[in-house]
């Protein structure tokens, strides 16, 4: 445990004492306080690591093995339906799902029911596919079909005629003829869709929409916020779901374990779960702190 | 002005041009400064957001304020110039695709593509006091052509589907207990953990549902379904409070990577 670690906990540790200190003696404590502790649980293990082991939950390794078992060359569409807000948890699974799926060799179509999303879709593009796979060909290897505003509305279209939808990729270019979508005339016909957001359009309106009535193969990456609301639809209507950074946690430690070439790659779905399991760990203490104060007045109330 | 908030401001204006300047001298690229400055502008939108935990202030006002505006502005243009562009004119006029540059789609003119530009018009009448009532036609529209197809899929995919998804098999092969008991933890796999979770999974969507009965009075078995089923209910409430406390703490702590990597570069990338 290097010295840094050591002095993380430390401060939350006497943080937390002040706080039960202060509260047994019916003291209030100022939230702005409180905010603060929230703020230092979370830079300090950013600016000394704290790192946890991770196992690939059902869920996840679902969708890492439907990946692994389709055959090179197949049709995978990846939609970024988030926003900046979602992209801590978000954009991790995005950018390993496409390291992964490339690195298998499939094609990919990337496409966004978010304005916001296109941004985050670029992110990947400007920073995964350069990097790890500068020989993967735009048209041939993946295609960037961009955003459509429309909500539902895409996907009732795109459920039945793709082309229809997406005439021209986001540059223009047309979209017929390119290799990356052979042999496709609707989100049906693709090997394996994920949806990756977790507000409204995202996820549930994919299996609503496009995975129930056409019967593809569904996967999602969820924020945390909406992991609870899409469990219902496993395993039978949604092939898999990573929920929240854990998920992508997990996604991560099952790609890098078995890709090599990867073993180095930025996690930063990994790296996230420090400050975050920190942070857990400093509410629930809070929230004991809270009940035991609360049964204490209440006792102290039946006694007076 | 006080003169008290004439000089804090003037002090977080010198400390974020300094902090640009700082920043721009010491990045590489095509134009170090430049970049420096978006990144700087946008710690400080950041600060003036989480500035709203000390108190409500002008500062964290200008940053919300300037939020909603951008983020409208961009939803429309990007929706006008991804969606209405390419998908409307090449397949209307030929004359206003070469104009733009577009490929012209030659199919047979098709009059359904002109009844959503017209409703679309119309529900932009609604800023005019005359004309606005013809918004209503559009509105009307949308309204009914939305619930007439969310109807239809949320009856088959949240309904019925998650109904034939409760029907599970309760009974199987508990040969494997022993196995199960050795390995016992919450990700448990095999037969019997399979078998537990349909157990749960139906009990829990049948004393959920009994709760919501109101027409027995919830006393004697019927009660204890009903009790169960509240603890399932907190359970599950429980269980999303947990995901969303993680939510926005990942929000956090990506900011908080942003401001000390990318503004401050206290840790690597």
């Amino acid at each position: 445990m290097t010295t840094g670690v050591i002095f993380t906990l430390v401060v939350i540790g006497g943080a937390l004492a002040y706080f039960a200190w202060r509260s047994l003696r019916g003291k209030e404590i100022d939230r702005r306080l409180i905010f603060l502790v929230i703020g230092a649980t979370v830079a300090l293990p950013l600016i000394f690591p704290l790192e946890f082991e991770h196992q690939p939950s059902p869920l996840v390794e679902r969708i890492y093995e439907r990946i692994e078992a389709l055959p090179p060359g197949s049709q995978i569409l990846l939609s970024y339906d988030f926003d900046p807000g979602m992209a801590p948890e978000v954009q991790p699974m995005a950018d390993v799902i496409t390291r992964h799926v490339l690195a298998r060799g499939h094609r990919i179509a990337f496409m966004s029911l978010w304005a916001t999303g296109q941004a985050q879709l670029n992110q990947t593009l400007n920073n995964v596919i350069p990097v790890d796979f500068p020989e993967a060909e735009i048209e041939r290897d993946w295609v960037n079909l961009g955003f459509k505003a429309g909500n539902e509305g895409v996907l009732r279209v795109i459920a039945s005629d793709l082309p229809k939808m997406f005439p021209t990729d986001v540059e223009g270019r047309p979209t017929a003829g390119m290799p990356a979508l052979e042999g496709i005339r609707s989100a049906g016909d693709f090997d394996l869709v994920i949806s990756f957001g977790g507000g409204k359009p995202g996820p549930r309106e994919w299996i609503l929409f496009v995975a129930d009535p056409t019967g593809v193969d569904f996967a999602a990456g969820t924020a945390a916020v909406s992991a609870p609301e899409l469990y219902p639809y496993y395993p039978n209507q949604m092939l898999g779901l990573m929920g929240g950074a854990k998920g992508a946690a997990e996604y991560e430690t099952a790609f890098m374990g078995q890709y090599e070439q990867f073993a180095d790659m930025p996690s930063p779905g990994r790296r996230i779960m420090g400050p975050l399991t920190m942070a857990h760990i400093v509410i629930l203490a809070l929230i004991v702190l809270g009940n035991v104060i609360y049964f204490r007045s209440r006792r102290e109330r039946g006694t007076a | 002005m006080r003169r008290s908030t004439l000089i804090g401001g003037s002090l977080v204006v010198v400390f974020f041009l300094a902090a640009w300047l700082i920043k721009g001298a010491g990045a590489s690229g095509e134009s170090p400064y430049y970049s420096a400055f978006l990144i700087t502008l946008a710690a400080f939108l950041t600060l003036a957001v989480f500035s709203f935990l000390y108190a409500d202030n002008p500062v964290y006002k200008f940053a919300e304020h300037l939020f909603v505006g951008v983020s409208a502005a961009y939803w429309m243009v990007l929706g006008f110039w991804q969606t209405l562009v390419p998908n409307l004119i090449p397949r209307i006029s030929r004359a206003l695709s070469e104009q733009l540059e577009l490929e012209y789609i030659d199919e047979l003119w098709n009059v359904l593509y002109v009844i959503p530009v017209v409703l679309g018009i119309l529900l932009l009448l609604r800023l005019s006091r005359k004309l606005g009532w013809l918004s209503r036609y559009a509105v009307a529209f949308i309204v009914g052509t939305t619930a007439g197809l969310n109807f239809i899929a949320y009856t088959r995919s949240n309904f019925m589907a998650q109904i034939s998804s409760t029907f599970l098999p309760l009974v199987g092969d508990w040969t494997s207990w022993a196995a199960f008991v050795d390995n016992l933890s919450l990700s448990a796999t095999g037969p019997l953990a399979l078998l537990m979770a349909n157990i749960v999974v139906v009990l829990g969507v049948v004393c959920g549902l009994i709760y919501f009965f109101f027409s027995r009075e919830h006393s004697g078995t019927f009660g204890m379904a009903s009790r169960l089923g509240i603890w399932i209910l907190m359970i599950t409430f429980g269980a999303s409070f947990g995901y969303t406390v993680m939510g926005r703490i990942s929000l956090l702590v990506g900011r908080m990577t942003f401001l000390l990597r990318d503004w401050l570069g206290i840790i690597a990338s």
